[in-house]
Order: C-alpha cells, then sequence, then structure tokens
C-alpha cells in the first residue's frame, strides 16, 4: 500500500470528488426545507425547489408590473454596469501610476508614501463622504469601486515593475531607448498580464463595494434588490441572486483568465 | 590612438573599498578579457564602463571625452542571464534596437519600415544560428540560444564596445566551444572593442588579445574591505585572431590527412 500522500485521483474521479460536496450540501438542504416545511407550510426560512422556480421565472422572465422591465435582467445590466466602469477606471489608474512608481525613483519617493496611506483608508467609512460630495447617483458606486481597488492595483503593479530584472532596463538602454521608450515597449507589454491578475484578486472587493452602496442607496441592481426583499424575509429571492451573483464573479474570473491566455501566451506557466 | 583611457579610478562603498588606483589604456578593436577571483570588482568595473555605476574618484575617458554616465546605444551588453525580452519573439528581440531608433514615439515599426528592420534582423538571426527559432519565445531558447539572441540583439546595434559579463558562466562546458567561435567571428566582422569578463581563466587566455587580472595587492586580516583590487596582470596575447588559428587547424588537418594517407600506402 503506497502513502496516502502520493495517492493521485485519476480525471474522472478527480471530477466527481469535485461535485459531491455540491450534492451534498443541496441534499442537506432538501431535507431541512421539507423538515421545516411538513411542520410549517408557511415557512419563509428555506423555501422549497417548486418556490425557488416560480419566483426566477416571475423575476427573470415576467416583466415588472410596476415598471414593465424585467427585475432580474435590469439589476444585471445596472450592477455589471457599475463593476466594469469602477474596475476599469481602477485598472488603468492603477496601471498608470504603479507604472510610475515602478520605473521612476523620484515618483516613487513622491508618490508611493501617499498611496501606501491612502490604501489604510477602509473605503466603507468614506462612503458617506462619497455620498455627500458625488450624490447618490451612479457616480458615487463607480468612485467607490475604484477607491477601494486602485491602491491595491497601484502598488502590485509598482511591485511587479521592480520584480523586472534589472538586467532588462539596462540592456534596453544600450539598444537606445528612452525612458519612454523603455516603458512602452519593455515595462508596459510585461504589466498587462500582471494587471489580469491584479484585477482577477480585485474581483472579490468591488463586488462587496457594490453591494454595499447599492444596498445603502440605488433604486435597481443586484444589491438593491437583495437588501430590498430582506423586509419580507423572501428567501426565494435572495438566495437564487447570491447564486447569480457568484456566478457572475466566476465567470468574469474565467473570461479574465481566457483573456491572459489568449492575448499574452507568452506569460503562461508550464 | 587610445580609444579607452581609465585614469587612476577608485571605486569604494561606504567603509568598503572595491577598486583601488586603476589605470589602464585600450585601444580600438582590441579583445580585452578579464579575470579575478569573485569579489575582485571586476564586474564593478564592467559597470562603470557600461555607465551603470559611476568611479568614486579618477575619470573614464572614451576618445579624449568622458564616459557618459548612464548605459548608451555605443556600448552593448550581454549579461550572464536575464537579458533577452520574454515577452517578445526571437525575431522581435533582435528588430528591437532598429526600431527604438527609427521611431521614437512608439519604438515599434510598421508597414515597409518594418519590413527593412525584418530583413536585417533575419540576417544577424541567420549569422548566429537562430533563423530557424525566430517566431519563438526568447524564454523558450535554451540558454546557449538564449546567449546568442543577446548577442544578437547588442551586435545588430554596430555598438563601438561590446561588454559581456561572464556570458557563458551558466553554459555547459560543450556549449561554450560554439560560443567562443561565434564571438570570435562577429568582432572580426563587426570591427568592435570587447570587454569580456569571466571567472575561467582558460577562456580568458583563448578568447582575447589581452588579459587583465584583477587582484588584491595588500590583504589586512583585521580589515578585509580596507583595500580594494586593481590591475595586477595586464598580458598581451598575440596570436588569437580565429582566422590564423583556423589556418593553423586546416595546415595540421592537411598535414594529417597527408601522413594517414602514407601510412595508408
Amino acid at each position: 500500500m503506497r502513502r496516502l500522500l502520493n495517492l493521485r485521483p485519476d480525471r474522472s474521479s478527480r471530477l466527481l470528488l469535485g461535485i459531491l460536496p455540491f450534492v451534498a450540501l443541496l441534499i442537506v438542504y432538501l431535507l431541512a426545507s421539507n423538515l421545516r416545511l411538513t411542520e410549517n407550510p408557511n415557512d419563509k426560512m428555506l423555501p422549497a425547489i417548486v418556490t425557488f422556480a416560480d419566483s426566477i421565472t416571475q423575476l427573470a422572465f415576467h416583466e415588472d408590473k410596476r415598471t414593465g422591465n424585467v427585475i432580474l435582467w435590469t439589476d444585471t445590466a445596472a450592477s455589471l454596469q457599475r463593476l466594469s466602469i469602477g474596475l476599469a477606471l481602477a485598472a488603468l489608474g492603477g496601471l498608470v501610476f504603479g507604472i510610475l512608481t515602478g520605473v521612476l525613483p523620484y515618483a516613487r519617493a513622491a508618490l508611493s508614501p501617499l498611496i501606501a496611506a491612502l490604501s489604510m483608508i477602509p473605503p466603507l467609512a468614506i462612503l458617506p463622504i462619497l455620498f455627500i460630495i458625488f450624490g447618490l447617483g451612479e457616480l458615487s458606486k463607480v468612485v467607490l469601486i475604484v477607491i477601494g481597488v486602485a491602491p491595491f492595483v497601484m502598488r502590485d503593479i509598482g511591485m511587479r515593475v521592480g520584480e523586472l530584472p534589472a538586467e532588462q532596463l539596462i540592456k534596453v538602454q544600450t539598444l537606445g531607448a528612452s525612458t519612454w521608450q523603455a516603458v512602452v515597449r519593455v515595462v508596459l507589454p510585461q504589466m498587462l498580464p500582471r494587471l489580469i491578475d491584479a484585477v482577477r484578486l480585485s474581483l472579490g472587493p468591488a463586488w462587496l463595494f457594490l453591494i454595499a452602496a447599492e444596498a445603502i442607496a440605488a433604486t435597481d441592481g443586484l444589491g438593491y434588490r437583495i437588501f430590498l426583499v430582506r423586509r419580507y424575509l423572501a428567501m426565494d429571492v435572495i438566495l437564487p441572486y447570491v447564486v447569480w451573483i457568484t456566478l457572475l464573479a466566476f465567470v468574469m474570473d474565467l473570461l479574465l483568465r481566457m483573456l491572459s491566455r489568449k492575448a499574452f501566451p507568452w506569460y503562461q506557466k508550464p | 590612438m587610445n580609444m579607452i583611457s581609465v585614469r587612476k579610478v577608485w571605486k569604494e562603498y561606504d567603509d568598503q573599498v572595491v577598486l583601488e588606483n586603476v589605470s589602464l589604456e585600450v585601444k580600438e578593436r582590441e579583445f580585452v578579457t578579464v579575470v579575478g577571483a569573485s569579489g575582485c570588482g571586476k564586474s564593478t568595473f564592467l559597470r562603470m564602463l557600461l555607465g551603470q555605476e559611476t568611479p568614486s574618484r579618477g575619470e573614464f575617458l572614451i576618445d579624449g571625452k568622458p564616459l557618459p554616465d548612464e548605459p548608451g546605444p555605443d556600448r552593448g551588453i550581454v549579461f550572464q542571464r536575464y537579458s533577452v525580452f520574454p515577452h517578445l519573439t526571437v525575431l522581435e528581440n533582435v528588430m528591437l534596437g532598429l526600431e527604438l531608433e527609427r521611431a521614437p514615439l512608439l519604438g515599434k515599426l510598421f508597414g515597409r519600415k518594418r519590413g527593412e528592420v525584418r530583413e536585417r534582423a533575419m540576417a544577424m538571426l541567420d549569422e548566429v544560428g537562430l533563423h530557424h527559432a525566430r517566431d519563438k519565445y526568447a524564454t523558450e531558447l535554451s540558454g546557449g540560444m538564449q546567449q546568442r539572441l543577446s548577442i544578437a540583439q547588442s551586435v545588430i546595434k554596430q555598438p563601438r564596445i561590446l561588454l559581456l559579463d561572464e556570458p557563458f558562466g551558466a553554459l555547459d562546458p560543450g556549449i561554450s566551444a560554439d560560443m567562443h567561435k561565434l564571438i570570435l567571428r562577429l568582432w572580426e566582422e563587426h570591427r568592435m572593442t570587447i570587454f569580456m569578463v569571466t571567472h575561467d581563466i582558460k577562456e580568458g587566455f583563448e578568447l582575447g588579445t589581452r588579459l587583465l587580472v584583477f587582484d588584491k595587492v595588500r590583504l589586512d586580516a583585521q580589515a578585509p574591505n580596507a583595500f580594494g583590487a586593481t590591475i595586477t596582470y595586464d598580458i598581451p596575447l598575440h596570436v588569437t585572431s580565429h582566422k590564423v588559428l583556423e589556418e593553423l587547424e586546416n595546415a595540421k588537418a592537411q598535414t594529417e590527412r597527408f601522413t594517414d594517407g602514407l601510412v595508408a600506402a
């Protein structure tokens, strides 16, 4: 008998093992839900599958009587728009300032302490300030995501630039490059896949900030909906929304990973 | 006329003296090999020639003028590692130097101009034997091929001085022999002045027209950093033109074939 640490599952058993915990979780839910519903058919805590199906059909495929919109899609579109604008701005700002502080010692001396200090501010603590300055509209939510994510991206990219072998920057100077040319031909192209990594790591915090902002002041959005129906203990809406948000985050992560693999084949580790 | 003059150069870091009182005159087209124990400042000396570091005292002159205090296109460099760009293909790595020169804003050429540069880069790759690998990413190459690439990348810029910092130190001995042939050929064809730091004395003797040894003249066991290294030997090596060597080899082979023929008969 070989040691346990040398035993490896093959492809199909790996798949099976991966699915198993999900199935177990589902079974536990179904049993618990069934138990509660037989005791009290009006229980709202753990709705039956049929109830979920009804709510999902209502939210995803029927127009809302009051607004004429299909709620799930309106919410999704609103949230994704805020999230993607916020993430794009944070990535762009992070890239520019990260490269600036990574390449130029003078920029590093002037900006790094400030960025380090700013990144320590809990973004949610200044959400009220954002609402006061930028109003309750789209802007304050986007700004919250930018403020929450950009300092991390800046510091990460700054460090990644520092990790480039010094030999590369010397070499490109002996090939006649100016500072600008060294940035656009050597530093920037090598930072792009690392930027994708940084954005992937920021997806979690970005969703957190988005949902927090939507919960406090919004008229649509996935976070808004969850907190709205909380008053009615509408678990049949909240749980599908949570699953949907998780799925969206997963797909975004997957797309970014595919983009990195497609656009930067030299960056992929074997 | 001496091309490079080094006048009473010292290099000190805080209380550590690395180099003391180094003076040297080098003519155009010399192949200077530099050997010495590790920590004897031979790499520091090379970095000062490169402009990556400045001397604490004394001066480096090139054609009678002070050496620029930052790296530039007149002095090419090949490091032991990490001097090819992993995000570019082999061909793009070689094109880079020419593109930087012709496209100040983007450092990248398009269309017909790119075609011209591409032609020259292909010829250069032919010269170093990397033509077949031109579409691979630089990091897909073996160590020896990466060094060939790094050399090609520098030589295509036609630098007057080529600096080599232990370029073959990390390679298998079998590969080094091929690399020696390559570097001698390029040295002849492109009429460069070469400085090469190596830890392999044999290599230093084989390649150079002149061998410098860096060593500490004074040693103090109580204060090992108090004294720096300087040039202790400066040995002219006359017959190293690889053409002459080749002729000798050919002549020898011819004679051997002749005598073998006699024995067989």
